[in-house]
């Protein structure tokens, strides 16, 4: 029986990569390793039950409680960290995993994405059927099931890359919610190539094992010639507003304006979000971990499983912006033989080694590998989603926090038909992807709030976010984005991070400030307009009642008076 | 002469269309009404207006104005041509019609109405616009010979015979002609004072003409006065209060006309007219130290101002003296502070013993 570490999902868990029309790479992530609990490690397997005769010890006693806990009861018992808390999450859990899959496929094949979201209602209340369906690459049929039935399957886990999706563990664990609370089967059409049949699954995870049980197989007629489209059926709550479905698509559109996203809601609505650029975001770049940026477990990890025979090869090799005499100087602190080998650091070598290399000045690392959205696709996209008189982005040059390169985008909306009277909207993003949940334990909502927006021509309340027609976004695009909990849910503070922040809001609320003030200017033009032309009229009264002349006359004067006034002004 | 005022009109309307035409800025040019504006020549006797001009192009900022001004100027036009008249008040209503240019205090069209009547030189009953103020009242040996409106006939009017009343100065008094055989006229300030004078007959006794001014003397006040004093060589003693008010305002404005319609001075002033009282020496002279009240700090301030500021206070000694003396005394004096010895002390002391000597008089 293949034990599941479990443990994985609770560690700083990224999304499972889906492997789309590539071979299948089956690979436990470094920090799984790490974190599988020894304890429970197939203990079930090996218990065998004591003779009778003999009284039973405590740990006997123990030890027979000791079995394996099956995927499925580990999910119930752990909804609430992968985004199942209550069914309304749940819904938009679903749709996330199945809508972030999706941009990364097609991203990844360089596709601009269509992508068709619908939420369909069914005779039970509280059920739904979500049905995602993309344009992307497609899946191989061989790995349909894997993909779609089988939890923790292929990861990009701890590649120090930006990348989408630090939220759940992926589309297996949706449609295993959705087996849980309804039974029904995830359903997928698949099509690589339009040379090439469509395949359809049915398939059901089977949660003591964790593989997937295919209950169907076969080839339909798909009108798209490469895509992916998954349907799963579950207990779910839909409601509108502030954290809804719709919310999540238009954030989503709003951060991925190269893509095209339409929503079919169960109460009718259709929503289409067209794609507000043609330019793909330039593919991030995989980069060796910073120096500064690794704990000590990881170092450990790394040491054990370099191929570097010489921990100053390991060093220069295995880590950015690490030169050999920089690896040589690392070692000569820590006091350890640079020619030593690796797998032979023994764990107090390796704090040595780890304290040495945190005390080394060291280079920051290259910020080449983020892929911000870049200014004039935020704006765009802001323009196409946003209802307002002033738009402005900007993107911060790439800075660093802990040895993570990072970088901050903000576009910001003003006017338009936004709520005079209300608090501004804040929509947050990492990576692309829109945090819908724990907005005030996060490091944009405390940048915003620390930010005097007073200075700007907003009104602001006292520790509270701006107060008026106002849309602030927020991007963070990073390699690694610090979250302040397992939910990934909400950036943590960390001052480089808040500093950037604040930075680019300051930007985006002088040029806020420019144009309320500009606006301010042509209200009282206007306003000096109307009351010219109150008045101009009876001047042409005045004199047409002395002198007497015609109607004609009289309108004359008012086109002239008009002109000369006008240019007196200007 | 109401056909000049029309043409005026025409001409100042013609200027302005003209210039409209010629895609120019319309302008209107007003002589500046203040008294920063005035000269007072001795041997003319008045305030003058000087050349200085507030040009009044057409902006934003004074649009309103400027068409407010311009449907005056057509109101007074229509007004004249009918042969019509409207008074200030009524003027101020027709204004009710004219939408977003309407008034919406009287105080606007009056000043609007200044501004025209300086604009062409000429007084508001020449546009067609005539006060509503009282005019005065007379009392006195004089007759007054008036027309009855409607018939034209001659009428007489006795001004000794009106009981305990008052004949009323008309507001336009051009067409009055005079008889009189009295030696002076006595210009009071106060109706209190003017009642006991009239009820104990001074003007008998003192062989004069009494008008009450009521406070600053309407520009009819000042122009029957004028023409009353003018066609029988009647010296004019003014008798208000011993207050920077009584001086620097009631009285010079009788004697030399205001500093806000100097345009109009030539007519409406009384350059014969001298001050009898009551002075600053006269609280010294008629032991009234007792019967004063502190100067107040618009007093203070207006005496300094007119010390300062006023062409007329400034070109005679006497009178800066006086001022300065009173400032010195630091007390205002009223015409009432007489009763203190008697109410008929003012009847039967001071006016008989100041009238002995009108040189003494402040010019």
């Amino acid at each position: 029986m293949q034990v599941v570490p479990i443990s994985v999902t609770l560690g700083p868990v990224k999304k499972k990569k889906i492997n789309r029309a590539r071979k299948p790479v089956k690979r436990l992530s470094k920090a799984a390793r790490k974190k599988a609990p020894p304890a429970k490690k197939s203990v079930a397997e090996n218990v065998i039950p004591p003779a009778v005769t003999e009284p039973l010890t405590t740990a006997d006693k123990m030890a027979t409680k000791q079995r394996d806990i099956s995927v499925s009861e580990f999910f119930l018992k752990n909804r609430h960290l992968l985004g199942f808390d209550n069914p309304k999450k749940a819904l938009l859990t679903t749709i996330k995993e199945a809508v972030d899959n999706s941009l990364d496929a097609c991203e990844e094949a360089k596709i601009l994405p269509d992508i068709l979201v619908e939420v369909k209602p069914l005779e039970q209340e509280d059920r739904f059927v979500v049905i995602v369906a993309d344009n992307g690459p497609g899946v191989v049929r061989e790995q349909i099931p894997s993909i779609f039935g089988k939890l923790l399957y292929g990861s990009k886990f701890h590649s120090m890359k930006q990348a989408r999706g630090q939220q759940g563990i992926g589309i297996s664990a949706a449609g295993m919610y959705g087996q849980l609370t309804t039974g029904v089967s995830t359903k997928i059409t698949s099509r690589i190539s339009a040379k090439r049949p469509a395949h359809y699954f049915e398939i059901q995870i089977d949660t003591a094992k964790n593989k997937p049980t295919i209950l169907k197989d076969e080839i339909v007629q798909w009108q798209r010639p490469h895509g992916t489209k998954v349907q799963i059926e579950l207990e779910a709550k839909y409601q509108k507003g502030p954290r809804s479905v719709e919310d999540y698509i238009r954030q989503t559109a709003l951060a991925n304006p190269h893509a095209t996203i339409s929503f079919k809601g169960p109460d009718g609505t259709k929503e289409t979000y067209k794609a507000a650029t043609r330019k793909l975001p330039v593919s991030p770049k995989e980069i060796k971990p910073h120096p500064h940026g690794v704990e000590l477990g990881i170092l450990m990890k790394m040491l054990k499983s370099t191929t570097s025979r010489k921990v100053s090869a390991f060093l220069s090799r295995d880590f950015a912006r690490i030169s050999t005499r920089t690896a040589n100087n690392i070692c000569k602190q820590a006091g350890i033989d640079p020619k030593a080998k690796p797998t032979a650091i023994a764990h107090n070598e390796a704090d040595k080694l780890y304290r040495s290399m945190n005390a080394t000045k060291i280079m920051n690392p290259p910020t080449n590998c983020l892929s911000p959205i870049g200014e004039p696709a935020l704006l765009a996209a802001l323009k196409a989603n946003v209802d307002a008189d002033f738009y402005t982005a900007i993107t911060r040059p790439p800075s660093v926090y802990r040895g993570n390169p990072f970088q901050i985008e903000i576009a910001v909306a003003y006017g338009g038909k936004m709520p005079t009277e209300e608090l501004a909207q804040l929509m947050r993003f990492a990576n692309r992807v829109p945090l819908m949940y724990q907005q005030s334990a996060c490091a944009t909502t405390k940048s915003v709030l620390q930010t005097a927006w007073k200075n700007y021509g907003v009104s602001q309340s006292k520790g509270a976010l701006p107060t008026g027609p106002l849309m602030v976004a927020i991007h963070m695009a990073s390699v690694w984005v610090p979250f302040t909990s397992e939910s990934k849910e909400a950036v943590a503070s960390y001052p480089e991070i808040i500093r950037e922040i604040k930075l680019a809001l300051q930007e985006t609320g002088r040029r806020l400030d420019a144009y309320i003030r500009r606006g301010a200017r042509e209200d009282e033009a206007r306003r000096k307009k109307d009351y010219i032309k109150s008045y101009l009229p009876h001047i042409g009264i005045g004199l047409r009642e002395i002198l007497g002349f015609k109607q004609k006359d009289e309108r004359k004067v008012l086109d002239l008076l008009t002109g000369i006034l006008e240019k007196e002004r200007a | 002469m109401d056909k000049s005022t029309e043409k005026m009109i025409v001409e100042a309307a013609e200027k302005l269309y003209k210039e409209i035409l010629r895609r120019e800025v319309p302008m209107l040019d007003f002589p500046m009404r203040s008294l920063e504006n005035v000269t007072y020549d001795k041997k003319k006797g008045f305030f003058e207006i000087g050349d200085r001009v507030v040009e009044r192009t057409l902006s934003y900022n004074t649009i309103k104005t400027f068409a407010q001004t311009i449907r005056m100027m057509a109101l007074s036009h229509e007004i004249v041509k009918k042969n019509d008249m409207a008074t200030k008040r009524e003027a101020y209503y027709v204004s009710k019609n004219w939408g977003d240019a309407r008034f919406t205090e009287q105080p606007e069209s009056d000043t609007i109405m200044d501004d025209i009547e300086a604009h062409f030189r000429l007084n508001r009953e020449k546009l067609g616009f005539i006060p509503e103020e009282k005019g005065g009242d007379i009392v006195g040996k004089l007759v007054v010979i008036d027309h009855d409106p409607n018939t034209g006939k001659e009428i007489r009017i006795d001004c000794t015979g009106f009981g305990t009343g008052a004949y009323s100065i008309p507001t336009d008094c051009e067409g009055l002609r005079f008889e009189t055989k009295a030696k002076f006229i006595l210009a009071i300030e106060t109706a209190g004072m003017f009642q006991r004078l009239v009820k104990h007959n001074f003007y008998t006794t003192a062989d004069c003409i009494l008008i009450s001014m009521g406070g600053v003397p309407t520009r009819a006040c000042r122009r029957f006065i004028r023409r009353l004093a003018d066609a029988y060589k009647l010296p004019v003693y003014a008798f208000v209060d011993g207050d920077p008010y009584g001086m620097t305002n009631i009285y010079r404005t009788l004697k030399v006309g205001s500093g806000n319609n100097a345009h109009l001075n030539k007519f409406f002033c009384v350059p014969q007219a001298s001050y009898l009282g009551v002075t600053p020496q006269d609280i010294i002279d008629y032991k009234l130290k007792d019967a004063t009240h502190p100067l107040e700090e618009v007093d203070i301030k207006r005496a300094k101002d007119a010390l300062k500021n006023d062409p007329f206070i400034r070109s005679h000694k006497p009178w800066r003296d006086a001022i300065e003396q009173m400032l010195k005394m630091g007390v205002r004096v009223e015409q009432q502070a007489f009763a203190k010895h008697g109410l008929n002390h003012v009847i039967e002391k001071y006016l008989p013993q100041k009238l002995k000597h009108p040189a003494k008089f402040l010019p």
